[in-house]
């Protein structure tokens, strides 16, 4: 359903500052695939990310999306394809405005927009039902400004509102690192849930290796922006972090893991 | 009984004043985008809706709306200057602003346009009132009292238009744009496009402000317009400090109409109090920067008072 052929991406380029961030990588996902993806500082995986999203366009290779070529499709052209939470859980909503505004900007990915209400009546019951599954006590609070939500459930109603619609893919860009290890846990089991419920098809950036192989069906690691690891079903099951530290440092010619790998 | 007569005026042209602070309103505080390109259409409304009043004589309820419209394709230049061209919002905003003053220049062929035994607005709807003796009052005071109304009602109605526009589909991604611009992208919406629309639309009210100024002060100047963000930005501060920070939209709008009214209040007050005019700038430029100050002086001692505990 996505695969990225020969992509390359250099920042800076001729400059001191020029840093090669992608050298030719390739990734296919198949339909309902739940992907993690992990690597070291500078690997790739959030650049991967955002050429997926059109924040930035590669220089070279290609990004189709079943069978649509997005390569250099403009950012908020292609998010009706795509559902996406960031690491800053200030980045996926807006603060000064209610949950309720938020989730219906959200309802409204990919559909023409016009001069009809905001809201709908009908539709706050939906964001209540679908609030009370986040199991956070939001479906009370519907006209709360988003700002004065807590990181953890700023992070779970961005993941809300990236699903409201069925995207095709979820990029979730290390979503659960700016979260106290338990508002992690629980918006990772969030993610988990929403994501078999409606069996979607999710790529997650994580530094955190444990998660990388308790959740989802198939694990990648990047290194030097390429993929160096490739691994899914009963064989990621049986993998541990020390197979991954093993791992990466093999590629990487003894180069330790960073500590932020190793202690998460 | 001067002070009073005082008040009285600045009532009406608060009111002639006060959709001006609410365009300003729309790019400062909704959009998050500091327009300057309001003080070039504030006379730019004034300037079209005077000409076409003296030179083609054109009904002025007309001019109004045509020169609301020019006001829109100004604020159309800025925004293609900062979306396409990609120049600095402050900087669009100076560019077009700068541009307009010969753009006005050209428009009266000079440096302002009397419009005093014209037919105006309120030469207009006076003409439905009887003659203000049979009222047993001064053709002044009618006339105050009749901007007053036309400013009134005119305000209110931009206000029930803004509401209800911002609180559709389209409404909603303009404010969200201002407030998080990556999330709206996320959402499917063209960023650069809702700012473009942001823009149009309060440079359309300020220059709709401006004709109404126009019309009610009797002749457009070229340089009308300079300090006009400061005085939108005084009716917006002013309004937000005396109804603590309203909370719903429509308050918050009326809040903005009331603060205009109280800013002029203020500088009646100040130049009977015998303030000299030349300085009225630099009084509206102190009382923002205080206004605008207080909540971030207040912030920083509520955390230095956390820290200490």
């Amino acid at each position: 359903m996505l695969r990225i052929s020969d992509l390359y991406k250099t920042f800076n380029p001729n400059t001191v500052n020029e840093k090669k961030v992608l050298k030719g990588l390739n990734l296919e996902l198949k339909d309902g695939d739940f992907v993690t993806v992990i690597g070291g500082n500078g690997a790739g995986k959030s650049t991967m990310l955002n050429m997926i999203a059109g924040v930035h366009f590669p220089d070279r290779g290609s990004i189709l999306l079943d069978g649509e070529d997005i390569t250099y499709m403009q950012e908020f052209k292609r998010s009706k394809y795509l559902g996406r939470v960031f690491q800053d859980p200030m980045m996926g909503t807006a603060s000064n405005m209610e949950i309720q505004e938020n989730l219906a900007l959200a309802y409204r990915r990919g559909k023409k927009r016009g001069m009809g209400w905001g809201i709908t009546k009908e539709e706050k019951e939906l964001y209540i039902d679908k609030l009370k599954v986040l199991d956070l006590g939001l479906e009370t609070r519907l006209t709360t400004k988003v700002g004065l939500l807590s990181g953890g459930q700023r992070q779970a109603l961005t993941l809300l509102m990236a699903t409201l619609r069925k995207p095709k893919l979820l990029l979730l860009d290390e979503h659960t690192a700016a979260l106290d290890p338990k508002t992690a846990q629980k918006v990772l089991e969030i993610s988990e849930q929403i994501i078999f419920g409606s069996s979607l098809t999710a790529l997650m950036v994580t530094h955190n290796m444990k998660n990388a192989i308790q959740y989802g069906n198939r694990l990648i690691m990047m290194y030097e922006g390429k993929v160096i690891y490739d691994v899914a079903g009963e064989e990621k099951k049986k993998l541990r972090v020390n197979d991954l530290l093993e791992k990466f440092q093999s590629v990487s010619g003894g180069e330790f893991a960073n500590d932020r790998m190793i202690l998460s | 009984m001067n002070i009073v007569m005082a008040l009285f005026g600045a009532v009406s042209q608060g009111l002639s004043w006060a959709i001006l602070a609410l365009g300003v309103y729309l790019t400062f505080r909704i959009l998050n985008f500091a327009d300057m390109s309001c003080e070039g259409s504030f006379a730019l409304g004034g300037s079209i809706s005077a000409v076409l009043i003296v030179k083609l004589g054109l009904n002025p309820f007309l001019t109004v709306i045509l020169a609301t419209l020019a006001g829109m394709m100004a604020g159309l230049i800025t925004g293609l200057l900062h979306t396409k061209l990609k120049i600095p919002a402050i900087l669009s905003g100076i560019l077009t602003m700068i541009g307009l003053y010969s753009i006005n220049l050209r428009i009266m062929g000079q440096a302002n346009t009397p419009i005093i035994g014209q037919s105006t607005m309120i030469s207009l709807v006076k003409g439905l009132f009887p003659e203000a003796k049979a009222l047993g009052m001064k053709d002044s005071t009618l006339q105050t009292w009749i901007t007053m109304g036309i400013g009134l009602v005119l305000t209110v109605v931009v206000i029930a238009l803004l509401y209800w526009y911002f609180g559709t589909e389209i409404g909603c991604c303009i404010r969200a744009t201002g407030n998080n611009e990556v999330m709206v992208r996320a959402q499917g919406v063209n960023t650069d496009s809702m700012k473009t629309l942001g823009l149009v639309i309060s440079n359309g009210l300020i220059a709709l402000s401006g004709a109404i100024v126009t019309q009610s002060q009797g002749y457009a100047d070229v340089k009308m317009g300079v300090g006009a963000i400061v005085i939108g930005l005084a009716s917006i501060v002013i309004g937000e400090v005396i109804f603590l920070r309203p909370k719903s939209f429509a308050s918050r709008l009326f809040s903005i109409m009331i603060g205009s009214i109280i800013y002029r209040m203020i500088i009646a007050v100040v130049l009977q109090l015998g303030l000299n005019t030349d300085d009225l700038k630099l009084f509206t430029a102190i009382v923002v920067a205080i206004a605008l100050s207080i909540p971030n002086l207040k912030k920083n001692r509520v955390t230095a008072h956390r820290r200490v505990n």
